[in-house]
């Protein structure tokens, strides 16, 4: 059973399952629209929950939020759904299969053998939707790749069933109802609100720009407090989550700099696009820092001076996020 | 991030199978889709965090062929999991793991057992626990 569906690769898995299941269902939302107004973009640095030793650093919102938002925001229904059995997973996701409607569904990235193998960890929360049935093969429109792919009964439940952290418990979900009309223009401000918020205003120093700003402290003193491997491993992994499938720090500022540029010509709003180059900057920090951090990981030598550079860098892109987001703030307030 | 500046490093580890979309502007700053067939810096971090799991893999080759460890430790690093996470996949404790890291307690295992720690390492239970074939991997 396969249905008439479209597959337009977008940039995050989880706004681009949004944007690909909303446009089977007539609703067309670009990816960058269906990341801003479910306030996909964040900053979070913990130290303190570590990832095989590595500490946890976040360009994003948790995964699983944006979805909500978004259809909140517009009004349609989502029914989501987990389990406890493979057999009733599958069979479930069959029947849905044969109604003619797209799932969408969490996986590990890990036993997605389409996908090349450098990628392949343990990620757990990597959004795919499966479209279709074909000689005993789903087929699969992965938001990150270029077409779609398919994927063997036994890989999808392994996939669904990972273990780990997050567990995906075979999750799966699509929207059941939809609204005639849907209040636009109110959710991408509502969308904007959250953000601007969330990356100026919450008053523990981990989170948003701060968040930036205290990684930037903690980075300066690496090479004395980890050594030479240690730190060049934490950096490389800043790197990694900034830049790697699901994730991608600059990349989310770049889709949220997308996002304000759509929504200025939607809204005939010029503040928004003017805020819209600032975030192109700051994205642009943002990836002069990984092109830097990427050429000292690769000569593998920590050095004071160079961790030092580099966390000025990082303290120059918080101000920067400072920056914009509190002006971003001031323009939606009234709104 | 300008269109013309979308990194095309052809130096990547994406096997041509993927190009990452980007979101890039054009002359006037209004934000266009570019795809990337790679971009050093990423490979690099991607590279160094797979030279440490394969140092730990071929780590636990070495002691699983000097007779040290069992091929759980081989497999659980091969396959990048933790001992809690095999745990979970094998339905048992984490302490049971570590214990069937030990060759002398991988040996007792019942057949059903070996049966759950291969499908958690997608292979065969010849495969897994045929130590010569660990010997073999160094020469290939």
């Amino acid at each position: 059973m396969q249905v008439n569906f479209t597959h337009k690769q977008s940039a995050h898995c989880e706004s681009g399952v949004i944007s690909n299941l909303m446009r089977f269902h007539g609703l067309d939302f670009d990816e960058p629209m269906a990341f801003g107004i479910g306030s996909g973009l964040f900053f979070s640095y913990m130290p303190f929950v570590k990832l095989n030793g590595i500490p946890v650093v976040t360009y994003r919102i948790w995964p699983g939020f944006i979805f909500k938002k978004f259809s909140n925001r517009l009004g349609i229904k989502i029914e989501r759904r987990k389990f406890s059995s493979t057999t009733t997973a599958m069979t479930e996701l069959d029947k849905m299969l044969d109604k003619g409607q797209p799932v969408g569904m969490l996986t590990s990235v890990f036993y997605l053998d389409y996908l090349p193998a450098a990628y392949r960890f343990h990620f757990n929360a990597h959004n795919i939707i499966v479209f279709g049935k074909e000689n005993g093969r789903y087929l699969v429109s992965d938001p990150v790749m270029e077409t779609t792919t398919d994927i063997s009964y036994e890989d999808l439940v392994r996939a669904r069933f990972a273990k780990g952290m997050p567990e995906p418990s075979g999750r799966m979900y699509y929207p059941v109802q939809l609204p005639g009309e849907y209040p636009l223009e109110k959710a991408i401000w509502t969308g904007i609100k959250e953000t601007s918020d969330r990356m100026t205003t919450i008053p523990i120093p981990l989170f948003g720009a701060k968040g930036m700003l205290y990684l930037s402290k903690r980075l300066r003193h690496w090479p004395e407090r980890l050594g030479n491997r240690k730190s060049i491993l934490w950096l490389g992994n800043l790197i990694r989550m900034q830049e790697e499938i699901g994730t991608g720090g600059a990349g989310f500022r770049f889709l949220y700099a997308a996002f304000l540029d759509q929504s200025s010509a939607l809204l005939k709003n010029d503040e928004l696009f003017d805020i819209s180059k600032q975030m192109t900057t700051n994205g642009d920090l943002l990836r002069d820092f990984a092109y830097y951090a990427g050429r000292v990981c690769k000569n593998r030598t920590s050095d004071t001076k160079t961790f030092s550079e580099l966390a000025d860098m990082l303290e120059a892109c918080s101000q920067q996020e400072q920056k914009t987001f509190t002006q971003l703030y001031q323009v939606s307030k009234s709104k | 991030m300008k269109e013309d500046q979308v990194p095309q490093d052809k130096e990547n580890l994406n096997e041509g199978k993927l190009a990452k979309l980007y979101y890039a502007t054009d002359e006037k700053g209004h934000y266009k889709k570019v795809n990337s067939v790679g971009w050093e810096p990423e490979t690099v971090a991607m590279q160094q965090a797979w030279d440490v799991v394969n140092n730990e893999v071929e780590e636990a080759r070495l002691k699983v062929i000097d007779g040290k460890a069992s091929p759980v430790l081989y497999y659980l690093k091969k396959n990048i999991m933790d001992v809690s996470m095999v745990a979970s996949y094998v339905g048992t404790l984490g302490v049971i793991v570590r214990l069937h890291t030990i060759p002398y307690f991988f040996s007792k295992l019942s057949k059903k057992t070996l049966e759950k720690y291969a499908y958690t390492f997608r292979i065969s239970v010849e495969e897994f626990t045929d130590i010569e074939r660990l010997k073999q991997k160094h020469a290939g």
